[in-house]
């Protein structure tokens, strides 16, 4: 770790390795090796799909809601790329697509949506916590989690996942101070895209960009072009290796945008105007490294079909999966306030069971 | 091991020396708990005996040291943490009521968080404003939660054992007051479990239902009234959640007659919630209304005024006398 501000202040503008136009930036910065990067172009297939599929199975009814990561899905896929088996993810409610991609099964990934449960998978087995929807309290228990591991001496980094809007929230600066103390391995990782439901980045700072917070922090910030998957895969996996390496925290901003609604419930023609989402249209996460990645060989009708095949399976998953009508079970409403139920809530369950039976004897 | 004279504040510090010997997954982190041994010295020694990995001091921020505890007790770790001061826990409220009182029902049973949050509690102590607070309230009507009080040495040790090996969430209550009271108490005998009330002394005549700080003024009352012919039988609940129904109702029935004691506003409180669930199991043994001798709804007063606002052995002889006694 260092106290030299200088070092610790992220460079002026982002990190982009792959211009819009799929055309390499030279930055000084190494490009990921093609094998990561055709990786990566199969996970971003992956997770436009899942989204896109997301979204038709709130329209369908089978989802209560989904706020969807369509346009950001990079960020979604990089972060995830960039860990060990043994790493763990805290995520967001925006950040499905990663869990997927983190390789928890989709159906259980949306539980929280369909309103069967609260978080559907094993949080212990797949090292992905259960998805945060307050803001930024989630990134204490990251700190907690990476600095457990470090107590035993374990190899684990901590990818701890937020919005613009969560950096107003104390626990995000509780977070980012209680790492840097303890020189614990997390890697914050904002993905800032510019709006906290309808409130624009504005409203939420006046900092001359959200990595620059961490300098307050003794925490290196960094800034990255979230739409470029080569420079975060870059960006997002060096700060992993220096936080593995015993460099303490880190903070990462990604630069991207919401291009879609805050959920299928938001109405975005209240607080902005078509022609600031439409350039960034034109910036989309895939078009780029695909255009990279065929300028090169590296990528061709063929391949493409076949990660879109892939894709099409999962939707197929999804649809199979959340099709089905599922019988949620009372008895699970007072199995799971403490290890074992009080007396009282014996009781009270108990009290459900004899008015559903009364209700079956009508 | 005989009995012994030691203080609450011993028998805590023992209680988590014991606890950290026998387990290495047992750490205590908070503010000025490390090399100072906390601003009550209940910490004392610790960072000394087992190294400033497991007895830490953090930043000066509560939702922090929670929101930590919570992620190392979810990643193999049993955290204790100290909030300083009951009043000063309350930045640490949203991770307590969203996070560590949630988890396990979030995940569906598969990740618990095993912590105690210590909490320095309640008045008597002459301290000046956000010092006193009593803020059982708060915790026993989040769900996930358990909430202790001690009352006496050697149940400070037990309960605080008996907290640490729990698997969920406990808020432990130390009434400040008690902390350096001393009496004889043998720590080697085992304490009844977290969820069970006991009869702290025996009585025919009414049954006064009291718990931490409480406590005390409730036996010196039953002692009161025993010079003047009354036979109190005094209940300490221990634990507030769970709640032990079969201990305070049989010994209510026994009386026919209660009232409850409590440092804490009465309004909406840990008190009214004894009342109702006493009275919707035993009206039937019932000769009165059961009454309660509370803190009154205010802030909490400065030291000058709090003697007015604390339950006192008068408050609750003279609400023992209003029971409808037959020969009155």
């Amino acid at each position: 770790m260092t106290r030299d501000a200088a070092l610790l202040l992220p460079s002026t503008e982002p990190v982009t390795l792959i211009d819009p136009d799929g055309n390499p930036v030279h930055v000084g910065q190494d490009m990921p090796d093609p094998q990561a990067l055709v990786h990566a172009y199969a996970a971003l297939i992956s997770a436009r799909r899942f989204n896109d599929q997301a979204n038709a199975l709130v329209r369908q009814g089978r989802l209560a809601v989904y706020p969807s990561s369509h346009g950001q899905e990079a960020c979604q896929v990089a972060c995830v790329q960039v860990l060990d088996p043994g790493d763990w993810l805290f995520p967001t409610y925006r950040d499905s697509a990663a869990i997927v991609a983190r390789g928890v099964d989709p159906v259980q990934a949306l539980t929280l949506l369909r309103g069967d449960w609260h978080s559907g998978y094993d949080p212990l087995t797949t090292r992905v916590a259960p998805q945060a929807t307050p803001l930024a309290t989630h990134l204490l228990h990251a700190v907690g989690v990476a600095h457990a591991a470090r107590l035993r001496g374990e190899p684990t980094v901590v990818m701890a996942v937020c919005g613009d809007g969560a950096t107003s929230e104390g626990d995000f600066h509780e977070a980012l101070n209680f790492a840097a103390v303890f020189r614990t391995p997390v890697v914050f990782f904002i993905q800032n895209n510019e709006y906290a439901i309808s409130v624009p980045l504005a409203r939420q700072t006046a900092a001359p960009s959200l990595a620059h917070k961490g300098i307050g922090y003794g925490v290196p910030g960094a800034r990255v072009d979230g739409n470029d998957v080569a420079a975060l895969l870059s960006v997002l996996g060096a700060a992993v290796d220096r936080a593995r390496a015993g460099e303490g925290p880190q903070l990462v901003e990604a630069h991207t945008y919401r291009v879609q609604p805050h959920t299928n419930a938001d109405d975005p023609g209240r607080y902005r105007s078509a022609d600031e989402v439409t350039p960034w249209l034109a910036r989309d996460p895939i078009t780029r490294v695909e255009t990279y990645l065929r300028g090169r060989g590296l990528l061709d009708d063929e391949k493409i079909a076949g990660y879109g095949v892939s894709a099409e399976k999962l939707a197929e998953n999804m649809r199979a999966g959340l099709g089905e009508d599922t019988v949620a079970d009372y008895r699970d409403l007072f199995a799971h306030v403490y290890a074992e139920p009080t007396p009282q809530l014996r009781e009270q369950q108990a009290l459900v069971a004899d008015e559903l039976s009364r209700e079956e004897a009508r | 091991m005989a009995a012994e004279k030691l203080t609450m504040a011993n028998a805590l510090n023992r209680a988590l020396r014991d606890a950290m010997r026998a387990d290495d997954t047992v750490l205590m982190f908070g503010e000025d708990v490390g090399p100072l041994g906390g601003v009550f010295r209940i910490t004392d020694g610790l960072t000394a005996e087992f190294g400033e990995q497991r007895c830490f001091d953090t930043p000066l921020a509560e939702s922090g040291i929670l929101g930590m505890a919570i992620g190392m007790a979810m990643n193999g770790m049993r955290p204790v943490v100290e909030m300083q001061f009951d009043a000063f826990a309350y930045p640490a409220f949203e991770q307590l009521v969203s996070h560590a009182a949630k988890m396990r029902n979030r995940t569906r049973g598969r990740v618990g968080v095993p912590l105690v949050i210590r909490v320095p509690y309640a008045g008597g102590i002459g301290g000046v404003e956000h010092h006193c607070d009593s803020s059982e309230a708060y915790y026993a009507h989040t769900p996930g939660l358990h909430v202790v009080a001690p009352s006496d040495p050697a149940d400070a040790y037990g309960l605080l054992r008996r907290a640490i090996e729990s698997p969920d969430p406990v808020i432990f209550l130390e009434p400040k007051k008690l902390y350096f009271s001393r009496s004889e108490a043998d720590l080697t005998l085992p304490v009844p479990p977290i969820g069970k009330a006991v009869v702290r002394r025996p009585g025919t005549d009414a049954t006064l239902i009291a718990y931490g700080p409480a406590v005390p003024v409730a036996l010196e009352a039953a002692e009161a009234a025993a010079q003047e012919g009354r036979s109190l039988q005094v209940v300490d609940l221990r634990s507030i959640v769970p709640f032990d129904d079969e201990t305070v109702c049989a010994a209510v029935r026994s009386t026919g007659r209660a009232v409850v004691v409590a440092e804490a506003a009465g309004f909406a409180s840990v008190s009214s919630e004894v009342v109702a669930r006493v009275t919707e199991r035993c009206f039937h043994s019932l000769h009165a209304p059961i009454r309660r001798v509370t803190g009154f709804d205010i802030p909490y007063p400065p030291p000058k005024l709090e003697h007015v606002h604390l339950p006192s052995v008068d408050r609750i002889l003279d609400t023992v006398d209003d029971l409808q006694w037959e020969d009155a």
